[in-house]
């Protein structure tokens, strides 16, 4: 059921964007009782609705208004008009996600400490003692159902992951396993249990991998407190003379702007719209955009030290068939400056199907050296890297007021470039990974660069000092009292590990201190 | 197809007798092409036979799978035979040719080894025109889902129940 709110009711919370952060937030406040309007710029699909098919699928979820790429990094190359393969639906990149769920590690909570001065990084210790995190990535795990977390089986290893593993133990590897997932592994639990389809990135069409969009989106509509508006796309967030936020002007499908008022906003529209909107609210009063004073919005991009291994055996694997990324091996998570890099990296199974795999291996690759590789599809397995990638002040988005997107709004410009620390890492990781397969007799290795971005972070960073960073340790930003920063661009650092599990962990967590803030009146 | 070598253009006619003789893909007719099996054919609108009959090879010389016939990458470029592309593609293929002339071949088609018309092309591989080609046949090719299971791609698979009874750990080489 939905609850629909007057635009000029000034009581409730808006929160834009309704994925990992913004569909738990708006769930857990909903369940507390008060008065949400989630505003998203997608629309709603539900398994029913998803597609076994990468390309179409693609076109029917992923985010496809323009933005721009700059820096060196291989992507703005290649795709340049796509720095990001992420979601705009109900759900936001839940949807497509994989579903590996991991914690981060204590030292990395405090990175500056562990890793001192690293030339032309940006670090910061996160404001947030772990300790603090503890229960609510307990609540995080129960809330998505996390494999080996709780009383939760793991999954079975399909193909791909038989063949990892038998490489991994061969090389001495020890913490190896089908991985923390947020995907059912057995029957009897709210959702079904994993049918080994293999489309996870397309959307689970059984719903036994967690997303927002089938799980907190009708749960919070279910309570009556919250409104779900989609197709809504928010163009700024507006101020009052006082300096707080009274409300956001979104577009809707017809293209009309309207004005919907609001108590607290929180922005969850992922790392380039949330300080793309912050930025394109720019005023008088706030001449660099809103939660701007350090200068800090759009900063300190990461996407994760990320790159593939995919490797071909003289027989069939079939690595497409079951959970695309259901395998892990974390014994290079740790950090070790020894092997010449600071911060660690996770290698996790993945698969891809033939037309992701054409366009994905090597991009811009032609000719025989490129097609033998697909003439092996059958015998390939493959893994993706992800690690650990240095915060940079340089790496940001910015606006890019010669092109605007479908409403006359600059769109985002994403500049990356890599670290030397990013490099590397990737190389170590390259060799690793490619020594797992030569271990199980690989006949050929591919050392497949980075994709699109998938994990986007730290465009709006949390800091101690309100100088170095846009948001407090509880989101909130320093500037703006009513307005707080709810998805994965609140990271002070990226760490090894997906983000999703911590974005939900800091979304449950906000919740309870906005209900807090709220009843005692500071906003 | 064998290599001619005069520097002197390709009439229909030639390719018509040399395809044919040399049992190569391509009969061209007025506005018609047909495989020598009959396997396909296609007729073209807007394109020079000849330019289309070139445009698959490149095709096939870009992204060469000796498992996949020719019908497939005749579908992945036949969207190129429209108004819209035409003088982009002529123009296109006409610089093959010339290149072809330059290194004493008849024409692009006329060249009978793969290395050196790979090599023709990577001499253009910056050209708005390759990239425009190579770009759209990484979906155009590998996106037509009659070419998956030449791959042994299976494909969509929740409608058949997922893998969970149908093999999704059934290696048994390890
Ligand atoms: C293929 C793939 C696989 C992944 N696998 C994993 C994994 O295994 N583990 C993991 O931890 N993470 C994974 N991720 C990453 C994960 O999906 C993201 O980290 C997470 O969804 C980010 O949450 P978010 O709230 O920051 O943004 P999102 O989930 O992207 O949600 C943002 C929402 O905001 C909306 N929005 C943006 N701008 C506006 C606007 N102006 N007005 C209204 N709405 C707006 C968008 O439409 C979108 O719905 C994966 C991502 C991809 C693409
Ligand atoms: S493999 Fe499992 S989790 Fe992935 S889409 Fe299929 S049923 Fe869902």
């Amino acid at each position: 059921m939905t609850a629909p709110f007057e635009l000029t009711d000034d009581n409730v919370v808006v929160v834009i964007g309704t994925g990992a952060g913004g569909g738990v937030l708006a769930n857990e406040l909903a369940q507390k009782g008060i008065s949400v309007v989630a505003l998203e710029a997608g629309g709603r699909y539900l398994p029913q609705d998803y597609v076994n098919d990468e390309w179409e699928s693609f076109g029917q979820l992923a985010w496809l208004d323009p933005r721009t790429t700059s820096g060196d990094w291989r992507v703005a190359k290649d795709f340049s008009g796509l720095p990001a393969w992420i979601v705009k639906a109900v759900g936001g990149t839940t949807t497509h996600w994989a579903g590996a769920s991991l914690r981060i590690q204590d030292h990395e909570f405090k990175a500056k400490t562990t890793y001192g001065n690293v030339q032309g990084a940006s670090l910061l210790d996160w404001p947030i003692d772990p300790r603090e995190l503890d229960d609510y990535y307990t609540k995080a795990e129960n809330k998505l159902g996390v494999t080996r977390t709780g009383d939760r089986p793991g999954l079975p290893g399909n193909n791909n992951y038989k063949v990892f593993e038998a490489g991994a133990k061969a090389l001495g590897y020890k913490d190896v396993h089908t991985g923390r997932m947020a995907i059912n592994a057995d029957e009897n639990r709210d959702r079904a249990m994993c049918q080994q389809t293999g489309f996870c990135f397309q959307g689970c069409k059984w719903g036994a991998k967690w997303s927002a969009a089938y799980t907190d989106i009708p749960q919070g509509e279910a309570t009556g407190n919250l409104e779900v508006r989609e197709k809504a796309h928010v163009a700024r967030i507006l101020h009052n003379e006082a300096g707080k936020v009274t409300g956001v002007e979104y577009f809707d499908s017809d293209g009309n702007l309207h004005m919907q008022a609001a108590r607290v906003v929180c922005v969850a529209g992922n790392s380039f719209e949330s300080p793309r909107m912050l930025l394109n609210s720019a005023t008088s009063m706030f001449p660099d955009g809103l939660a701007n004073s350090s200068g800090q919005v759009g900063r300190n991009y990461m996407r994760h030290m990320t790159g593939s291994v995919y490797a071909t055996f003289d027989k069939p694997v079939k690595m497409w068939r079951g959970t695309t990324m259901a395998g892990i091996i974390q014994d290079e998570a740790r950090h070790d400056p020894s092997r010449g890099f600071v911060g660690g990296y996770e290698l996790e199974t993945l698969a891809l199907g033939l037309p992701f795999m054409a366009a994905f291996l090597d991009p811009g690759g032609w000719g025989r050296e490129f097609t033998s590789a697909l003439d092996s599809y059958e015998n390939m397995a493959g893994m993706w890297i992800v690690g650990e990638d240095m915060p940079q002040e340089t790496n940001r988005v910015t606006l890019n007021h010669d092109v605007t997107d479908q409403w006359g709004l600059p769109v985002a410009n994403v500049h990356f470039s890599d670290h030397p620390n990013d490099v590397a890492m990737r190389d170590h990781a390259y060799q690793q990974g490619a020594a797992v397969y030569e271990a199980v007799g690989a006949t050929r290795v591919f050392p497949t660069p980075p994709y699109p971005s998938t994990h986007n972070l730290g465009t709006n960073r949390m800091s101690e000092n309100p100088r170095d960073g846009v948001v407090n340790k509880w989101g909130q930003t320093h500037d703006i009292a009513n307005l707080y920063v709810s998805d994965g661009s609140q990271f002070t650092t990226g760490a090894a590990e997906n983000p999703t599990l911590t974005i939900v962990a800091l979304a449950i967590r906000q919740a309870d201190h906005l209900a807090s803030e709220m009843s005692q009146g500071n906003i | 197809m064998q290599d001619t070598t005069g520097p002197k253009g390709l009439t229909r006619r030639e390719l018509l007798s040399r395809s044919t003789a040399a049992g190569a893909t391509f009969v061209v007719g007025a506005g018609f092409l047909a495989a020598p099996n009959a396997a396909w054919a296609v007729e073209t609108t807007t394109l020079k036979p000849e330019t289309f009959a070139t445009l698959v090879q490149m095709a096939r010389d870009i992204y060469p799978h000796d498992k996949v016939g020719d019908e497939f990458y005749v579908v992945a470029v036949k969207g190129y035979d429209a108004d819209t592309t035409a003088d982009m593609v002529e123009a296109g293929v006409a610089g093959l040719n010339a290149a072809a002339r330059g290194k004493g071949h008849a024409s692009y088609l006329a060249m009978g080894w793969e290395r050196d018309r790979v090599d023709i092309l990577r001499g253009m591989e910056d050209s708005a025109f390759f990239q425009q080609i190579r770009g759209g046949l990484v979906t155009g090719l590998y996106n037509q889902k009659a070419v998956w299971p030449i791959f042994g791609y299976e494909g969509a698979s929740f409608d058949q129940g997922g893998y969970i009874d149908r093999g999704f750990n059934d290696i048994n080489w390890l």
